[in-house]
């Protein structure tokens, strides 16, 4: 989370670029390329955006009930019984709230995937780059697509403001 | 389950020395061992060791001749496959489901299919007088019927041993005294041994068939 996404975005190219440690084999192998592709943009946002998910989701099962889970073994269930029907559904708010949040954190990458997937339109590019490019171009277009990122922002604070408030 | 008596043995310590006690008891089919003692006396220990939720540091338990933890030859059977069920002191009903899954959770566990689950389960909660509660969440109900629900759910199981911790604790009086007369009455039609772990002598006159104190 203290990364520069563009180090992140680095990172990925080292490991997955054609030359790369993962990504010669990768291509010599099986002639996959991944930089500058969309599924780049996805590995930059899922790099960049996990860690939010991870610290909800591990705050909540660190606070899990192990009384309720030790009840559901006594009552027969195996241990990965007890975590699907147990700690799993117990931990469905912290579930979705970090999905939110990795998933508007996302939204507004840049660093990382124009480092590692471009910029290019139709293919790989993404909302805060089209507004970075337009800027000099189409300065009200940039604006209209600012707009459009500002109130997903916000409607996603919104959602999400009683688990926060509540939260701490 | 044929009333032979189930026998425990109880010998060893958990923790850091804070329970260190040797237990021989015997409990027969539909008999009800009240094992007594203030609070801080090691109690709940009792229960949390049989049900296989606390591990034993040294020693050994023994259920009907079968090894269920031996500290020094790493026997262990784990809580999901001891024939005991409990109702814990602090109930602990799973707050995402109904009522009716809360009981068929433990058929469905061990196995039985869905039909047959929440049919036995059904009539499990008519006998516990919650016979209209299947979909209700256990926070929408009274301690009272959170109780009953609890007993429910570890009776449904068939159990050969029933483990009560406190079971009226978490009451109210007025419940408590509806539950006085409930429970002798679902005990008396169970048909395995059951120990109850209490530090309330009116619940030992209430259910209990035999009493072992802890002092």
């Amino acid at each position: 989370m203290v990364l520069p996404p563009v180090v992140g975005g680095i990172a990925l190219l080292t490991a997955f670029g054609r030359q790369g440690i993962v990504g010669q084999y990768l291509y010599d192998w099986f002639n996959v390329s991944l930089p500058f592709t969309r599924t780049a943009v996805v590995m930059a946002q899922v790099f960049v955006a996990m860690p939010f998910l991870v610290l909800a989701v591990e705050a909540a099962f660190r606070q899990s009930d192990r009384g309720l889970e030790d009840a559901a073994r006594t009552m027969g269930a195996s241990p990965s019984r007890v975590f699907f029907t147990i700690a799993i559904p117990a931990a469905r708010p912290a579930i979705i709230a970090g999905l939110a949040l990795a998933w508007a954190r996302s939204l507004g990458e840049f660093g990382a995937s124009i480092t590692f997937a471009g910029s290019f339109p139709g293919r790989t590019q993404t909302l805060p780059m089209a507004v970075y490019e337009l800027v000099s171009v189409d300065y009200r277009l940039s604006l209209v697509l600012s707009l459009v990122l500002i109130f997903i922002s916000v409607a996603v604070l919104a959602a999400m403001r009683d688990r926060w408030m509540a939260g701490r | 389950m044929d009333g032979w008596p189930m026998s425990i043995s109880l010998n060893g310590s958990v923790g850091r020395g804070e329970f260190e006690r040797s237990f021989n008891f015997t409990v027969a089919d539909g008999e009800v061992l009240a094992i007594t003692g203030p609070n801080g006396s090691g109690k709940s220990t009792v229960i949390h060791t049989i049900a296989g939720l606390i591990q034993l540091r040294s020693g050994s338990l023994e259920s009907d001749g079968a090894m269920w933890d031996a500290s020094d030859s790493k026997v262990w059977v784990a809580p999901e496959n001891r024939t005991c069920a409990v109702v814990f002191q602090d109930l602990r009903l799973f707050p995402h489901m109904n009522v009716i899954s809360n009981v068929a959770y433990g058929l469905r566990a061990r196995g039985v299919n869905k039909d047959e689950a929440i049919e036995r389960s059904k009539k499990m909660l008519t006998r516990v007088g919650l016979s209209s509660f299947d979909k209700r969440l256990p926070n929408d109900l009274s301690g009272g019927e959170r109780q009953r629900v609890a007993l429910a759910r570890a009776l449904v199981l068939e159990p050969r041993l029933l483990l009560l911790d406190e079971p009226l604790s978490a009451v109210d009086s007025a419940s408590r005294a509806a539950l006085r007369e409930l429970l002798p009455e679902v005990l008396g039609s169970f048909a395995g041994a059951t120990i109850l772990v209490t530090h309330d002598l009116g619940d030992v006159e209430a259910m209990a068939t035999a009493n072992i104190s802890l002092n």
